[in-house]
């Protein structure tokens, strides 16, 4: 019905999408498996419109089509339910479905009565008691995504597209969600499933189709393999020997996380790392992970639980004495919450340091040049804003705006993501050095390779909590992504 | 550090007007009419002087002619009752403060936007000070200190001595302390500046204090200077105070600035202004060429940068 032909997207250096191919048949549900960043979410936009191929063509029925927004994709039939749905809180439920379309009646006047009995058709054949005349306001996501569904049946859409939509969504309103995607399926529609949960694939799909770095693995007929052939379709590279981790001897327990809880977000998360380690959270995103990241640093609030560094209890909610307790945070996002982009590269290395009184800018400046030389930072002159550096280059000014302080414990989040890879090997040898030298680090990663390259210990996360705590030699691959997506290892 | 153009282009214009109203306009280059030009700009220059730190952080304080008012109708009302004007001259000051410290807490407390929170205390300070003095006018004050404010040192007067003191200050406390680099930290990017450990909403707080307090200083030069206290003192200031400061080249937007733009700034506003009135032009073409000027300096740093920075994704 809707295919992809030999389809490539790149933003800038970044390939997102190499040669996909894809067919969606009608009357089958098809899921799209990956890790993070495999190009999923590529995929979707480009189904949906909002990216167009660099390479390659959509063919709807076998012809060619080009969708120049998603206007056009939703003409030709394609309608994506998101994870979060966006609806008009303070309109009806019935003037959602129809926003853009509703019924008229003389002199453009809106039929309300017409859309009220539309909108209760299409519930009923959706199966779901919703009330077209309530206000979108305080539906429930399960409800809006069921919205979004009715919406796009009365545009009659042939192809669903489900992005991540059980995510937020409990054990009974996932099964109604099934219910109301296999009845679609049956009625000869194409369903395209995308989601982490690999037990929810094999609930609702016949077919699979696995990204790997932009490239489609395999698709495989969901019957004949299991759930742990799956996993190795996800994750199968090489672990390159790009990861120096030097073995060191752990000390003292540095950093301690005890029963920490933010409501609604994580719970109950314990964990300890000791001087000289490098701890890997991993996990999926949204798992909670740099949540807790900024719960420890004080950026956020914490609900419940103790955080210790060095033995000392750590007041919540104050970046200010996690600094000077020894923390260090370098987040996860470089340009909005790690650099002030309008500033040069020395001012921003002398950021944390900075005392109340007369500044000296020799100091100053020699302080940003020793480390601008140890970190290998590429630049024409310190007083260069930090705009015109490349990512690599941002995050090694990050870096080494934290290292000035000489931290106890370095917590990084997503250190690498978005910078070269000779780049990246430059960040995970100063890793590895650093805990070589003592300083205790805790890596938040998605990369999978990553995590178990650099790591010493491998925490999971998954939906807010802890899962698993495990050490080097027990890390694989399969293990980590099996506590990652909920599945007992 | 690299010169911003655009406030070596102000301090180029004032050259420029300067030299050619010298030339141009008869009764400009005198000593008499340079110390009243100077005189004449002492409030708003003081109170540039905080707003230029308010607008580096990316706020604005709208209320200080409203806090200056409100300061003012406190000296006339504690004057009439009797009170020591060596007394009242401090809790002029704290009263100024107080305002500021309202404005600080509602916007770091209650996270409302400045502009709208000022807005509204520029209306609130403006009614309390009818509150306390109704439309009388305070004149009986001590010769004293009313000479004082007029007194020169040579061709200078005192007052513009003390505006020289304080602006030298902020210019070293904006550019060459930590807490200044703070300040043009948290304006360019507030979040950013959070996760480096600088405690933004305490430092937001304190400008605003620091704002009212120069307010409060302004209303005792403003009253002494014209020898009257009134409620209505002042009135209008609050917009040649931030026309200054970004005709000075301080982006609104917080993150940039320097206290010599500022500085030109008053003294390029001030020099047209005068240049205009001893030259007999209309009051109407005076408000159009500041209008102007204004319009330009909004624009053209704006422009600047909109035209260097890269579109960020």
């Amino acid at each position: 019905m809707l295919a992809l032909r030999e389809v490539s997207k790149s933003f800038g250096a970044v390939r997102a999408l190499r040669g996909v191919s894809l067919d969606l048949a009608p009357g089958e549900a098809h899921a799209l498996a990956g890790e993070n960043g495999a190009g999923k979410s590529t995929l979707v936009k480009i189904l949906s419109g909002v990216h167009r191929p660099d390479e390659g063509a959509l063919l709807l029925d076998g012809e060619p089509v080009e969708f120049h927004g998603p206007a056009d994709a939703r003409a030709a039939g394609v309608a994506v339910i998101y994870q979060e749905p966006a609806l008009f809180p303070d309109l009806s439920v019935a003037e959602n479905v129809f926003m853009g379309r509703h019924p008229r009646r003389s002199f453009g006047r809106v039929d309300r009565r017409a859309m009220r009995t539309r909108a209760l058709d299409l519930f009923s054949r959706l199966g779901v008691p919703l009330d077209p005349a309530r206000p979108a306001r305080g539906l429930s996501i399960a409800d809006q995504q069921l919205v979004e569904i009715a919406k796009a049946l009365s545009r009659d859409a042939r192809v669903l597209v489900m992005d991540e939509p059980t995510a937020a969504l409990s054990g009974p309103e996932v099964e109604r969600l099934f219910g109301v995607a296999r009845s679609l399926r049956d009625q000869g529609r194409a369903v395209l499933f995308v989601s982490h949960r690999l037990d929810e694939m094999f609930a609702l799909c016949e077919r699979v189709t696995t990204l790997r770095d932009g490239a489609v693995v395999a698709t495989d007929v969901l019957a004949d393999i299991t759930p742990d052939d799956l996993v190795r379709r996800m994750v199968g590279r090489d672990l390159a020997a790009l990861f120096p981790k030097q073995p060191t001897v752990p000390g003292e327990v540095a950093l301690k996380v005890d029963r920490l809880t933010r409501e609604g977000v994580f719970t109950d998360v314990s964990f300890e790392v000791r001087a000289g380690e490098i701890v890997a959270l991993a996990g999926l995103v949204g798992a909670g992970r740099s949540e807790v990241a900024r719960a420890v640093f004080g950026v956020d609030r914490r609900d419940a639980g103790s955080v210790h560094v060095a033995g000392r209890p750590l007041r919540a909610g104050s970046p200010t004495e996690a600094m000077a307790a020894g923390v260090a945070l370098v987040p996860e996002d470089r340009r909005q919450q790690g650099l002030v982009m309008d500033l040069s590269i020395e001012r921003n290395i002398g950021l944390t340091t900075l005392k109340w009184g007369l500044l000296s800018r020799a100091a100053e400046r020699a302080r940003a040049t020793d480390w601008a030389i140890r970190l290998q930072v590429r630049y024409a002159g310190l007083t260069d804003a930090v705009t015109v550096l490349s990512g690599g280059n941002q995050q090694k000014v990050v870096l080494a705006k934290w290292l000035a302080r000489k931290p106890r414990v370095l917590i990084v989040d997503e250190p690498t993501r978005g910078i070269d890879v000779g780049t990246k090997a430059e960040v995970h040898r100063l890793l590895s050095e650093l805990a070589a030298e003592g300083l205790a680090v805790l890596m938040i990663s998605s990369e999978l390779p990553e995590v178990l390259g650099m790591a010493d210990r491998v925490l999971v996360m998954h939906e807010g909590r802890l899962v698993a705590d495990l050490p080097r030699a027990e890390a694989t691959e399969e293990r980590v992504v099996a506590a990652a997506t909920g599945r007992p290892a | 550090m690299r010169v911003d153009r655009w406030e070596t282009l102000v301090v180029a214009l004032l050259a420029a007007v300067t030299v050619a109203a010298s030339l141009g306009v008869d009764g400009f280059a005198n000593g008499s009419n340079v110390a009243f030009l100077l005189l004449d700009v002492t409030e708003i220059a003081l109170m540039a002087l905080t707003m230029t730190l308010v607008i580096v952080a990316a706020e604005i304080d709208l209320s200080v002619a409203s806090t200056l008012g409100l300061c003012c109708a406190v000296l006339g009302r504690l004057w009439t009752a009797g009170l020591p004007i060596e007394a009242i001259m401090p809790i002029c000051l704290v009263t100024g403060a107080l305002a500021g410290a309202l404005n600080g807490l509602l916007v770091t407390r209650l996270g409302l936007p400045s502009l709208a929170v000022t807005i509204g205390t520029f209306a609130l300070y403006r009614g309390l000070a009818y509150v306390i003095l109704g439309d009388q006018a305070v004149a009986d004050l001590p010769p004293a200190y009313t000479g004082l404010a007029t007194q020169s040192l040579g061709p200078i007067p005192l007052l513009t001595l003390l505006v020289v003191v304080l602006a030298v200050a902020a210019g070293i406390l904006l550019h060459a302390t930590g807490l200044g680099r703070a300040v043009t930290a948290l304006g360019a990017n507030e979040e950013a500046a959070y996760f480096a450990g600088i405690r933004v909403k305490r430092i937001k707080f304190w400008l605003f204090v620091a704002s009212g307090t120069m307010a409060g200083l302004a209303a005792l030069v403003f009253t002494f200077r014209y020898a009257s206290a009134r409620a209505d003192n002042g009135v209008g200031l609050e917009l040649a105070v931030v026309a200054a400061v970004l005709l000075g080249g301080v982006s609104i937007f917080g993150g940039r600035g320097t206290l010599a733009g500022v500085v030109a700034a008053v003294l390029l506003l001030a020099v047209v202004r005068n240049a205009l009135i001893l030259a007999d032009v209309a009051n109407e073409v005076l408000n159009f060429v500041t209008g102007l000027l204004l319009v330009a300096s909004v624009l053209a740093p704006n422009l600047k940068v909109r035209l260097e920075r890269k579109p960020v994704q």
